[in-house]
């Protein structure tokens, strides 16, 4: 959900640039009031009390009694097997998707950026996964992964690659991969648009240059588009980490964690811990431990961007 | 040579892009018997739409639409009414309020929502809202609010603040001003927001999953993921229908604002 509340927004207008006024100031103040007070109560309270909810046994159970326990369920998320295996789920499938997605989008950027036949095809096309209830995303490719009623084997079979139907959900080794697809399926529409776009913004007289120098075809590109593009890739890219990881619904809709919690990613770990064994403090902690990882990871990427731009 | 190679490149991504398409499609089409065959086709030998019949007959699916459509619009009005007057005072106001207010837009997109919904499930439950409609409106309110509020201000801004000062010039009250020549200006974009916001409530799952326990008062992702608990072959076919009702309201949404995504406002917004 955090992820669709970034993707389903049109873009608001550029804001012209102009000399900032104050005054008014009380007035302000006034019209704020109605909106800055349910983002508080209900927004910034909430997370302020999510995270004070880590340092305590807080349980489900409407009369249990919470108490402060400091850093304890750091302590035992640490020593917790199936916390570190989720994790490294987590990590294979935040890192992996992102990726893919990436290169995926960028190779379908580049093409929608030439004159080519069936492009508009291909744009809507691109565009479609964006306008799908990602419940709904699930349950689609529940059906192409569907062991025997399933199109995929249908079609390896008839192609000689398959010799017996596969379970592509439910096999230890191949569910993560399997799921790891359906994540770039999902997430290749915003990639791709906001990666054309930047493509668009390119100079067209940097290209013309280059080809007075003589630069071909791959040059141009690692010379020229890449270096040009490093602002919104970095930007993207990130964006899509911080949404791959706090994945839920689609992955619960497709596996519910399982084989054997080999598709258990954080959040669904999470997810188990507060709402079916009721470990509500322990879940919370969970939750900021996963806020420091991506915090760390993307300011590590960020920082190492950063320096090579300069 | 290198055209042919572009053009073998795009049909990959059309295959993979649509493939998954198709077949839902397909299968929403196909009769009982055909879903039972060991050999699935590509596309329905006797195609029917007997299954969306069945969608409907079988699972509360239109008592559970109704209460989307019910959740949805109360969670899209309450959010623009909150977040409009907030979204003017942050856009013609720029200052530390303004930072912060953007910044903590950018932040509850880092947070996961397990940190949010535990609280909130904890409120809910102190005023007994869990497993009502209301409930869990007021949790969709609060997730949509800070991104509505950062829309909103970004179209706000796109008003020229000259057409209220020479509307003061004119002797108009700021009200009036406010009533007469930015309500109009900004009506598409509070369109926009409020398509938004209905669109996230009405495709959200996870706490409808946390809030509604009683099957009762599903919402329509919740009674379509339980479609797939008995999960019988010959039932995919109306699962299939039922999952392409539940698409329309979001293609509708995108067939509305896909000129805009592809006139490059999106590069705008990621230019800064």
């Amino acid at each position: 959900m955090t992820a669709a509340a970034g993707a389903y927004a049109p873009a608001p207008p550029r804001r012209p640039r102009r000399t900032p006024r104050r005054g008014g100031g009380r007035e302000m103040f006034l019209l704020m009031l109605p909106a800055l007070v349910p983002v508080l109560v209900f927004s910034v309270g909430p997370l302020l009390y999510g995270i004070f909810l880590a340092f305590t046994d807080a349980r489900s159970g409407r009369n249990a009694e919470t108490s402060f326990v400091g850093l304890a369920n750091f302590g035992d998320l640490l020593t917790d097997g199936d916390f570190w295996t989720s994790f490294r789920i987590g990590m294979i499938w935040g890192i992996s998707v992102t990726v893919l997605q990436f290169l995926a989008s960028l190779g379908l950027a580049l093409l929608l950026d030439r004159d080519l036949r069936l492009r508009g095809l291909a744009r809507v096309l691109a565009l479609v996964p964006w306008a799908m209830p990602p419940v709904v995303i699930g349950l689609m490719w529940r059906l192409v992964y569907h062991p025997n009623a399933g199109i995929l084997n249908a079609v390896l079979r008839d192609a000689g690659l398959l010799g017996h139907n596969v379970d592509w959900l439910n096999d230890f080794a191949i569910a993560l991969p399997a799921v790891i697809v359906v994540g770039v399926w999902t997430g290749m529409p915003q990639t791709t648009v906001v990666l054309l776009a930047g493509l668009q913004n390119v100079p067209r007289e940097l290209y013309e240059a280059g080809q007075v120098d003589g630069a071909g075809t791959w040059r141009r590109f690692w010379n020229i588009t890449l270096p040009q593009l490093r602002p919104v890739i970095v930007a993207i890219t990130s964006l899509d980490f911080v949404w791959n990881i706090n994945q839920f619904g689609l992955v619960y809709v497709l596996t519910q964690g399982g084989p054997g919690g080999r598709t258990r990613l954080p959040m669904l770990f999470a997810y188990e811990e507060a709402f079916r064994f009721g470990f509500f403090g322990y879940a919370s902690t969970l939750g900021v431990a996963i806020v420091i990882v991506v915090l760390a990871v993307l300011g590590l990427y960020l920082w190492r961007q950063m320096r090579e731009a300069n | 040579m290198r055209r042919a190679l572009s053009y073998l490149a795009l049909l990959g991504y059309l295959v993979f892009l649509a493939f998954p398409l198709i077949w839902l499609l397909s299968t929403a089409l196909k009769t009982p018997q055909e879903m039972a065959s060991l050999d699935p086709a590509w596309l329905p030998r006797r195609p029917t739409l007997a299954n969306f019949a069945d969608a409907f007959a079988e699972q509360d699916l239109v008592g559970s639409a109704l209460r989307s459509l019910v959740v949805a619009t109360a969670s899209a009005v309450i959010t623009v009414v909150l977040a409009l007057p907030a979204a003017y005072a942050l856009a013609r106001h720029r200052g530390a309020v303004n930072r912060i207010a953007i910044g903590w837009v950018l932040v509850s997109q880092v947070f996961p929502v397990i940190l949010i919904i535990i609280p909130l499930f904890m409120v809910l439950r102190r005023f007994d809202l869990v497993n009502t409609l209301p409930g869990l409106t007021f949790v969709h309110v609060t997730f949509t609010l800070p991104f509505a509020l950062w829309m909103l201000q970004g179209y706000v801004r796109a008003v020229p603040r000259e057409l209220e000062e020479a509307a003061a010039v004119d002797g108009a009250a700021k009200a009036t001003s406010i009533v007469k020549i930015v309500a109009p200006l900004l009506a598409p974009g509070v369109v926009a927001t409020l398509l938004f916001a209905f669109i996230s409530s009405w495709n959200e799952f996870l706490f409808a999953l946390v809030v509604l326990k009683d099957p009762d008062i599903a919402t329509l992702p919740l009674t379509l993921v339980k479609f797939t608990g008995a999960e019988g072959v010959v039932r995919l076919g109306p699962l299939a229908a039922a999952s392409l009702l539940a698409t329309i309201p979001s293609l509708v949404f995108f067939a509305a604002i896909q000129r805009r995504l592809k006139s490059g406002l999106m590069a705008g917004a990621v230019k800064g």
